[in-house]
């Protein structure tokens, strides 16, 4: 098959041409050690300021709020490992969701395992958290409310900077993982009231193996990685020059052109959610409205999705599902479940997520495939001939 | 991760749809674990003459129904009834260990189907098969 139309920008995407030319100097004649006192050194270490400064600008933050980090996993894991070793002391609840990613879920569950207290803030059926409730929520112990910025899964876009509000008014920090908008939708962590924010480069375009971890001015947080005190003696280990320059350049690029590229992106988005909607007993999962740009996630019922998964991959696809079968584990993904979808509907879900280099010929690819992937399993479905 | 074998038996399935004449028909799975097969037999002279298959689940779900129609086709029913989930696997080269569940849910379709027919002809089923059904539970 020599057609190949990439869908699954959300786990990750191409670098972009501009960050792999940022990135290239640093891999080649320029590999000196940013801790380097001589000429080399002093020319990555210069590279590295102003890769800070960029990253920090498009966010809306100073240089010296960002620290550099392996993934954005790792940002979520500093962030809240960090404020509970902390603050452990002044209170032991976190407030969070049902529908975090697992760098969070699975963070905040260890922490429990720890004598933490860990509420997770129930959905409605387009995913999202009820504000009334995060404030009732709130206890005198509550040290940390952590909400992702946006779904992964499903799209959904979280009122951060409402939730922002709250936390501040009640002095609780506010970490947001935002690895799913950042480079996609309009991110400012200051007029947001953000205290906490992970980064991940590969999903706007920059190279995998890199992220970052905002932290306000004035926010605590204790050293992540003991060493030779590179971050501000924060996150020891020599810098990943290239990296930092490759999602630097990324991001920088993401944001210049976010309005135009957005515009362009939903505009796909939206045709092949009608499109798709077209097929009987289909439903779009998430906002329907505020989703991320490039997000069309559904569930096709009497269908399983790694099943549908591995004929668009047949068909030159490449998509996602978050059916238990594709995940490895017996339960269909958490967020599905959460948002009250039952069992065997969950297990028919397909996310396509679109990226700025796909094209209205990819869509209409995609919607001339997919409806006969659909009829073909439905076919030889048992509970399709039954429903 | 699946093999080439599966991934055929996946793309391409064999025996699949409904029995008019079916004397043997069972279903297994259940469709809150993701996977339910339905099977269809043809049973005459104790022999399995025919057999179709329907299956919601996973690559690894449709290809070892695939291949388990396959395996019972044409042997009689005491052969068929040797047919543990393990031939199954084998016979595909393998499954991701994940994915041996799937394979379980194809033997207990073919005792299924084949404890169906028993009862159709007024045998009780269980003192030549012992437990012969499905459990409810995800495996």
């Amino acid at each position: 098959m020599s057609r190949f139309v990439y869908a699954d920008n959300a786990a990750t995407t191409r670098l972009s041409e501009t960050a792999l030319s940022a990135m290239l100097p640093w891999l080649q004649e320029g590999f000196g050690n940013p801790s380097s006192v001589y000429r080399l050194g002093r020319a990555a270490r210069r590279a590295l300021d102003e890769a800070r400064e960029t990253v920090a600008a498009a966010i809306g933050a100073k240089p010296d709020e960002i620290f550099f980090t392996g993934s954005g996993t790792e940002a979520d894991n500093w962030a809240i490992r960090g404020v509970a070793e902390i603050l452990g002391q002044k209170g032991r609840h976190i407030i969070t969701t049902a529908i975090e990613h697992h760098a969070v879920d699975h963070t905040v569950k260890d922490l429990e395992k720890h004598g933490f207290d860990v509420t997770y803030l129930p959905v409605d059926e387009y995913g999202h958290i009820s504000l009334d409730d995060l404030r009732a929520t709130i206890r005198s112990d509550t040290i940390l409310i952590t909400v992702m910025f946006a779904n992964n899964e499903i799209g959904t876009i979280y009122p951060i900077r409402e939730i922002g509000a709250i936390a501040r008014e009640n002095g609780i920090l506010f970490h947001t993982d935002a690895v799913q908008a950042v480079g996609h939708i309009p991110v400012d962590v200051t007029a947001m009231e953000i205290d906490l924010m992970s980064l991940s480069a590969h999903k706007f375009r920059g190279p995998k193996g890199i992220g970052a971890l905002y932290v306000r001015k004035g926010v605590r947080l204790p050293s992540f990685i003991t060493g030779g005190a590179q971050e501000r003696g924060k996150r020891s280990g020599t810098e990943n020059v290239a990296g930092i320059c490759g999602m630097a350049a990324a991001l920088e690029e993401s944001v210049q052109t976010l309005a135009a590229s957005s515009a362009k992106i939903e505009a796909l988005r939206d045709k092949l959610i009608a499109g798709l909607l077209q097929i009987p007993r289909t439903q779009l999962t998430g906002d329907p409205v505020n989703r991320l740009p490039g997000s069309a996630s559904f569930v096709f019922e009497c269908v399983e999705g790694e099943a549908m998964i591995l004929l668009l991959d047949a068909a030159g696809i490449a998509a996602s599902s978050g059916s238990a079968c594709s995940s490895g584990s017996l339960d269909p993904s958490h967020v599905l479940l959460a948002i009250g979808l039952p069992h065997e509907i969950a297990h028919g879900s397909v996310r396509l997520s679109l990226g700025e280099e796909n094209t209205e010929a990819d869509v209409d690819y995609i919607l001339e495939t997919l409806p006969n992937i659909v009829e073909k399993l439905r076919a030889m479905s048992p509970l399709w001939e039954e429903a | 991760m699946y093999s080439e074998k599966v991934m055929d038996h996946f793309a391409n399935p064999r025996n699949v749809g409904e029995l008019e004449n079916a004397n043997g028909i069972g279903q297994v799975g259940n469709p809150k674990c993701g996977d339910v097969m339905k099977i269809y037999m043809y049973i005459k002279d104790g022999v399995i003459q025919d057999v179709r298959f329907k299956t919601y689940g996973c690559g690894a779900a449709i290809a070892t129904s695939s291949i388990s129609t396959e395996l019972v086709k044409g042997k009689t029913i005491e052969e068929a009834l040797d047919i543990s989930n393990r031939a199954v696997t084998e016979a595909l080269d393998g499954l991701p260990r994940e994915k041996l569940h799937c394979s379980v849910l194809a033997e207990e379709g073919i005792r299924s189907a084949i404890a169906d027919y028993y009862r159709r002809q007024g045998i009780d089923p269980e003192p030549i098969m012992g437990c012969a059904l499905n459990c409810a539970e995800c495996h």
